[in-house]
């Protein structure tokens, strides 16, 4: 008998049990009406993104001094071929939106992607290896929490440069320190299970003891947290974007967009409130899918 | 008891000099300090600026130089108002603690009665409610929530002022906006943790004693649900600064994170080292008191 068929139950009931639960958790996510209203916006937004060229009416950076500050169509004055308005130079703000969902995305899915990576890379060790490790990568968590990130990010974005590679650089190694502590305490909770004891016992070692048996058991709560955190950095990106310091381009972004919309607020309120909206929707979105994931995939819950 | 406040208080100091490595970092990481703060120079003079702000020296020593002037207050002159830049941040210190303080104090108001209210009454028509509100106030920019209450109230109603901070009614629209970032997390901790606690034997066996329902709730309940609220606040209070500073700018308040944020867009090195390290340090410190506070309260751990 080698390790693997001690370490783990027999293979045939494992694929059924895994069969079982993965359409348990289908089952609780279709559910719930909300995970559909979630999963239809985020369709949207992300159809929208890929399509943003073919299904936006206009150019995005198309200016007309004649059509500025059009108010949307429902609203005196309005235009049918300007749905949402347009700006203080005339551009049409729905297109804008549209095209500014690529960006938000974007920078969403890859900043989490770069925490990701060094979050649960420093959890797994700082859990499994404990000791000088654990006090160094938790003390270097501590600090990057002592700093409110968004003046982290801010400040390295600054002498960086802006720049969407900058933007999803900064925000990943600013984000990644719930990773650590998320799946680092999961570590030391399954470290004491009897099916890690197993494995130690048959002398598995520690490169297959991380990737066989610790690290996809934290799969599930890496997922409902990635979920989580893609929302959080579509606001962060938002945020640095009205504070001036975004993908310093012309492709137009969301926050960018409310940023303008600001000095503007009196005389066109339409400028800062749609995009804001889609913020809004978008971010809310993603976090209906990833709280109903994580009821979904909680096996405690029933 | 003794033990565990020298070691958080060791913890505390390491912690210090890791964020005072980073603040020191942000100026390194930029390659040249000297190209950023002059560009248009000529290399001769850059040479100069160099030599006299001490970039040539090895950057272990410059870091020690960094610590040994922060811990004095020493950060230099701001390159923009040619003024101390501790005593700028200083100066704006109050207003930006102000804002928090009033911030968490309505989203405090607010989301305890709100969430011991929907964890009692579970699946009610309120309980739905505050989770539809929470789960909008988690989604909203706190930037775009400020525009859209100074469209309502400043813009449309001229019920307030638009932006400033010169009297009480100035602090309105901030403190709301800031609140309305704060309050859906406290809201949400108020409610698992009451839910939690309310479902534990001891709770039961408080009511079996007949004990009425509203004393069980305040005084067997709320009191223990109360340990995460104080840990998730201190925990999440770089966040609420982080709210804070974005909350400034929206408003046009004088306080530290307008100071910052102007600071970072103009290069303002000194500035920006100081007042981030200062924020970092308050973080530092509620996140002492809160751990302390903690395990003060909670005996499992006093004992030890």
């Amino acid at each position: 008998m080698d390790a693997q068929t001690l370490a783990q139950p027999a293979p045939a009931t494992v694929e059924v049990g895994r069969a079982a639960a993965r359409s348990r958790v289908y089952r609780k996510l279709v559910r719930h009406p909300m995970t559909i209203v979630g999963g239809l916006i985020l369709l949207v937004v992300f159809g929208s993104a890929v399509l943003a060229p073919l299904v936006a009416p206009h150019d995005p950076a198309k200016q007309s001094l004649i059509r500025r500050f059009t108010p949307p169509y429902w609203a005196k004055g309005g235009d049918v071929r300007f749905a949402l308005g347009t700006d203080q130079v005339g551009r049409d703000i729905l297109s804008r939106i549209l095209h500014g969902a690529r960006i938000s995305l974007l920078v969403g899915v890859c900043a989490v992607t770069v925490s990701l990576v060094v979050g649960v890379t420093l959890g797994l060790f700082s859990g499994f290896l404990g000791g000088w490790v654990d006090t160094v990568v938790m003390t270097v968590v501590d600090v990057t929490l002592s700093f409110p990130q968004l003046l982290l990010a801010l400040a390295f974005v600054a002498v960086l440069g802006p720049g969407l590679g900058n933007i999803i650089l900064v925000l990943g190694l600013t984000g990644w320190e719930r990773y650590a502590r998320v799946v680092r305490a999961e570590v030391l909770a399954l470290r004491e299970k009897d099916f890690v004891e197993a494995a130690r016992a048959v002398g598995a070692g520690p490169l297959r003891m991380l990737s066989r048996h610790l690290l996809p058991n934290t799969f599930s709560s890496i997922i409902v947290l990635s979920t989580l955190q893609v929302a959080q950095a579509i606001l962060q990106e938002a945020a640095l974007s009205f504070l001036g310091l975004g993908t310093g381009s012309a492709y137009p972004t969301w926050g960018q967009m409310i940023a303008l919309g600001r000095d503007f607020v009196t005389v066109a309120w339409w400028l800062p409130t749609f995009p804001g909206l889609a913020i809004l929707l978008t971010v809310l979105a993603i976090n209906l899918v990833g709280d109903r994931l994580r009821d979904a995939l909680d096996p405690r819950a029933t | 008891m003794t033990t565990l406040l020298l070691r958080r208080a060791i913890r505390v100091l390491v912690v210090c000099v890791g964020v005072s490595l980073i603040t020191f970092g942000i100026l390194q990481l930029s390659g040249d300090p000297v190209a950023l703060m002059m560009p248009e120079a000529p290399e001769a003079d850059r040479a100069k600026l160099r030599e006299a702000m001490g970039f040539n020296d090895p950057v272990a020593l410059q870091f020690v130089r960094f610590v040994g002037n922060s811990i004095r207050g020493e950060f230099g002159k701001s390159f923009y108002y040619r003024a101390p830049a501790l005593d700028l941040v200083l100066e704006r210190m109050p207003t930006t603690l102000t804002l928090t303080v009033l911030a968490l104090g309505l989203a405090v108001l607010v989301s305890i009665p709100a969430g011991i209210y929907s964890a009692v009454y579970r699946y009610s028509l309120l309980d739905q409610i505050v989770t539809v509100v929470v789960f909008l106030g988690q989604s909203m920019p706190v930037f775009w929530t400020g525009i859209m209450l100074m469209l309502l109230f400043a813009v449309q109603w001229r019920l307030l002022p638009v932006s400033g901070w010169e009297g009480w009614q100035f602090m309105i629209l901030p403190a709301v906006t800031l609140g309305t970032f704060q309050a859906p997390l406290l809201l949400r901790i108020v409610r698992s943790s009451m839910l939690e606690v309310l479902g534990l034997d001891y709770v039961r066996t408080a009511r079996s004693k007949g004990v009425s329902e509203w004393i069980v709730i305040c005084r067997h309940a709320l009191v223990n649900a109360a340990l995460p609220v104080v840990t998730v606040t201190g925990l999440q209070f770089g966040i609420l600064l982080g709210g804070a500073v974005i909350t400034e700018t929206v408003f046009a308040v004088p306080g530290v994170g307008r100071l910052i944020v102007r600071a970072i867009l103009q290069l303002d090195f000194p500035v920006v080292q100081a007042g981030v390290f200062l924020l970092a340090m308050i973080v530092v410190t509620v996140n002492f008191v809160v751990d302390v506070l903690y395990a003060y309260l909670n005996p499992q751990i006093r004992v030890r």
